[in-house]
């Protein structure tokens, strides 16, 4: 059997993971599994090595030859590492990204800290609002 | 550095069952490219940026702050078996560093996978206190720094898995009552079909080294930060009612074994002269059961908990003063535990007769 990640080698270390009452497998080369820090299980997660093989095609599916503008990260670099390149990629491959995120997370918005700044613009949002409608109202 | 951390010294509540807590944060600046995909010129320019950021916060007073590049493979690899730096970041050189406060109790890593990796590890069940005092420090760099946030994404990271809240919330926990009764891989079932990961800390599934499990949240949109925390924390305070639930049953059942298993561990780990670090691991595990137990008296513990660590390849380096090969570290590692056992009484069964029951009951209860 060949490792999932060089697709060169024979596979001597087999992983398996049960997510949510689903199995995902996979088989990595020597080489690849000291590289994807799979002995190191404080820093591994299955699901980014599963992510980093299976998420390039997802990503494909919206940008095929796209590049970020920003720090011009492209697909192909996606498949090779399974990280993104900067903030902006997110907006560069937003659409193949949303179908990957969907099946990764319990959910796809953030519900969970806002940084301070962005709470400033919220208040400052609703403030301009209340001003827009005492605006109306008396008019 | 020259002393172990403070969640090493193992006082933290359910400390018998739960070695550490972990809490880490994944940010990243604005518009920058993420450190695996920046040029070294640009790593080496948001290192400055974040630096001093980090060293100037009051929780950073006085404390170690290194560049990678000056750090030596042996120091690298002894803050990675100490917890304090990933093994990925151990590897890296020009362009990262890591900025930790003297109690070891907090951990910086600057150009990781992501810009900032910051992390607070406690003794026992503190994932609530490890999360505030990581919250509270990524709010003070958030008032310096402009981190990339999207309204809907939360949070962005270089690996679509963090994005979100960013964080990942951690427990180390020794099993080994789930383990001795087989009934470990039932647990690993269970927690992982509630989006939750259950992993060796040393090695996979059943084989994990030294009974030693890691439970984690495995998803991070979606969730808030402290829902995350409570519902690991109620999922780690069950399991630790299972795992005194194990036990029990393997006093009243299976006495025999137990004593059996106590004993030749004693045996090995007192008389052996080369031990590699897997079967260290596993013995010295029965033998911190023993403590748990009663069959050794209670100020045991420390030195027990301790060997976990001091046992790891670097850290035995690190005692020698010299590099060493795996034989002579397997030997160096038998000396060392039969030097710190010398003063371990023998197990004494009749104080077996019933588990002290600390921490026994799984109810939910706030560790504050």
């Amino acid at each position: 059997m060949l490792c999932d990640v060089c697709k060169c080698n024979d596979a001597t270390v087999f992983l398996t993971q049960i997510l949510e009452g689903k199995m995902q497998k996979v088989n990595l080369c020597d080489a690849c599994s000291k590289e994807k820090g799979v002995q190191d299980p404080t820093g591994f997660a299955l699901a980014d090595l599963l992510l980093g093989i299976g998420a390039a095609e997802e990503i494909e599916k919206g940008a095929p030859t796209q590049r970020c503008p920003v720090c011009g990260f492209t697909q192909a670099d996606f498949k090779k590492t399974g990280r993104l390149g900067c903030s902006a990629c997110y907006v560069t491959f937003g659409e193949g990204l949303n179908t990957l995120l969907k099946a990764m997370h319990k959910g796809t918005e953030h519900v969970g800290k806002l940084p301070q700044r962005a709470h400033r613009a919220v208040e400052l949002n609703d403030r301009d609002q209340i001003k827009q409608l005492e605006h109306e109202l008396a008019s | 550095m020259s002393t172990a951390g403070e969640w090493l010294r193992g006082e933290g509540p359910h400390h018998q069952i739960v070695i550490s807590s972990r809490v880490r944060f994944a940010r990243n600046l604005r518009d920058r490219a993420f450190p695996g995909w920046a040029k070294k010129a640009e790593r080496t320019a948001i290192l400055d940026l974040i630096r001093p950021r980090v060293e100037e916060l009051a929780e950073m007073e006085d404390s170690f702050s290194e560049l990678l590049q000056d750090l030596s493979a042996l120091e690298k690899q002894v803050l990675v078996e100490r917890h304090l730096i990933s093994r990925e970041h151990a590897a890296k050189g020009v362009g990262s560093a890591v900025v930790m406060n003297r109690r070891q109790t907090l951990s910086i890593m600057i150009n990781e996978e992501d810009h900032l990796r910051m992390q607070s590890i406690r003794s026992g069940l503190q994932l609530k206190q490890a999360f505030k005092l990581v919250d509270k420090v990524d709010s003070a760099l958030e008032s310096k720094l402009e981190f990339a946030y999207d309204q809907r994404l939360g949070y962005l990271t270089a690996c679509p898995t963090n994005v979100g809240t960013g964080m990942r919330a951690s427990a180390m926990l020794h099993l080994p009552g789930l383990v001795l009764s087989e009934l470990i891989n039932q647990v690993i079932q269970a927690v992982s079909k509630i989006g939750l990961a259950v992993r060796g800390l040393y090695g996979e599934g059943t084989e994990a080294m030294g009974n030693l499990f890691q439970i984690s949240n495995q998803t991070t949109l979606g969730e808030k930060e402290d829902e995350i925390v409570s519902r690991l924390t109620k999922v780690i305070e069950t399991i630790i009612g299972k795992e005194h639930d194990a036990r029990q049953v393997l006093i009243q059942k299976k006495s025999n074994t137990l004593w059996d298993q106590i004993g030749r561990a004693y045996g090995v780990l007192t008389y052996a002269h080369a031990m590699s670090s897997k079967e260290a691991l596993n013995l010295l595990s029965i033998i911190k059961l023993g403590v748990d137990l009663g069959t050794f008296p209670e100020d045991r513990r420390l030195p027990i908990d301790e060997l976990f660590i001091d046992t790891q390849p670097a850290h035995l380096q690190k005692t020698s003063q010299q590099k060493l090969n795996a034989e002579e570290r397997d030997h160096l590692r038998a000396q060392i535990i039969r030097e710190r056992l010398k003063l371990f009484p023998k197990p004494d069964i009749s104080k077996m007769a019933e588990e002290s029951g600390n921490g026994a009951t799984a109810g939910p209860s706030n560790n504050e």
